[in-house]
């Protein structure tokens, strides 16, 4: 069943703050084998300029990929994530992720395209801090795979 | 900077794998369970793509010499990475030649990312901000 197009254009309400810390960020950089002093030391972040230690490229993955779940899971969409595979990603960034970080996630669809019997659905995040602080824009393309 | 940049080797274990899904929270089971892997058609367990993307990451950080450098940073999966069960498990090698100095001073960088000597990502490229 192809993908509901009344999705594109869709934004829905502001996530709950996603409160980062230290401790997660150096959980996700030692997972990637990330031993940057900026990941691990907030001294070493703080001769930055930043208030604490800075978070990995990907690693808002983490918060938008959990916020997604208000677009994949409506079952209205019609998603069968087991067929899902990741197709592109991309991040534009306005500052790095710092731990202390209260984090807000603005979710929309923006494209839905159907091509060789797979449909491609492309999710855009808006990730600011509570305080309307705009931090990255994240977009993510999921295939979903045809029906053998 | 010249216009090749050193390539960075990545290895990629089973263990690294099973790290990233708790630190990142992807517990998909084709990350970590060979049975379900190939009941969807793969060859075995594979990366998860975010995984590979932020070991391009590291290599694109390290290339900038600052972990804040990143402005923009895309890629496309065009191929999964498979992890076999053994102590070496694969490699993952990272190049990057520079592309253009933007207008406002930062660098664009082409991205390649190979596995067993195929091209795993596409359409990948880098802009980072000189310091």
């Amino acid at each position: 069943m192809p993908l509901d197009q009344s999705f594109v254009g869709r934004s829905w309400p502001a996530t709950e703050p996603y409160l980062v810390g230290r401790e997660k960020i150096r959980e996700f950089a030692r997972a990637i084998g990330a031993a940057d002093a900026e990941y691990h030391d907030p001294e070493a972040a703080r001769a930055l300029g930043y208030a604490d230690v800075v978070a990995p490229p990907t690693f808002p993955v983490v918060i938008t990929m959990s916020a997604s779940r208000q677009i994949v899971e409506d079952p209205a969409l019609g998603l069968d994530y087991s067929r899902v595979v990741h197709g592109d990603q991309r991040f534009a960034y306005a500052r790095p992720v710092v731990a202390g970080d209260a984090l807000v996630c603005v979710n929309s669809v923006d494209e839905i395209t159907s091509r060789g019997g797979h449909d491609f659905l492309t999710t855009r995040t808006e990730v600011s801090t509570a305080d309307g602080e705009p931090v990255v824009t994240v977009w993510s393309k999921l295939v979903q795979r045809g029906e053998h | 900077m010249s216009d090749t940049l050193e390539p960075q080797t990545f290895r990629v274990t089973r263990a690294d794998l099973v790290r990233y899904a708790g630190a990142s929270g992807d517990f998909n089971p084709i990350h970590w369970s060979d049975r379900v892997a190939t009941s969807v058609g793969l060859p075995g367990v594979i990366a998860h793509g975010m995984f590979t993307m932020a070991l391009v990451g590291r290599a694109v950080t390290a290339w900038a010499g600052a972990p804040d450098a990143v402005v923009e940073f895309n890629v496309r999966f065009s191929r999964p990475v498979p992890v076999p069960d053994t102590d070496e498990g694969t490699e993952v090698v990272v190049t990057a030649t520079v592309r253009e100095i933007t207008d406002d001073g930062n660098t664009r960088l082409a991205l390649t990312a190979t596995c067993q000597g195929e091209k795993v990502l596409s359409l990948a490229q880098a802009t980072i901000r000189k310091r």
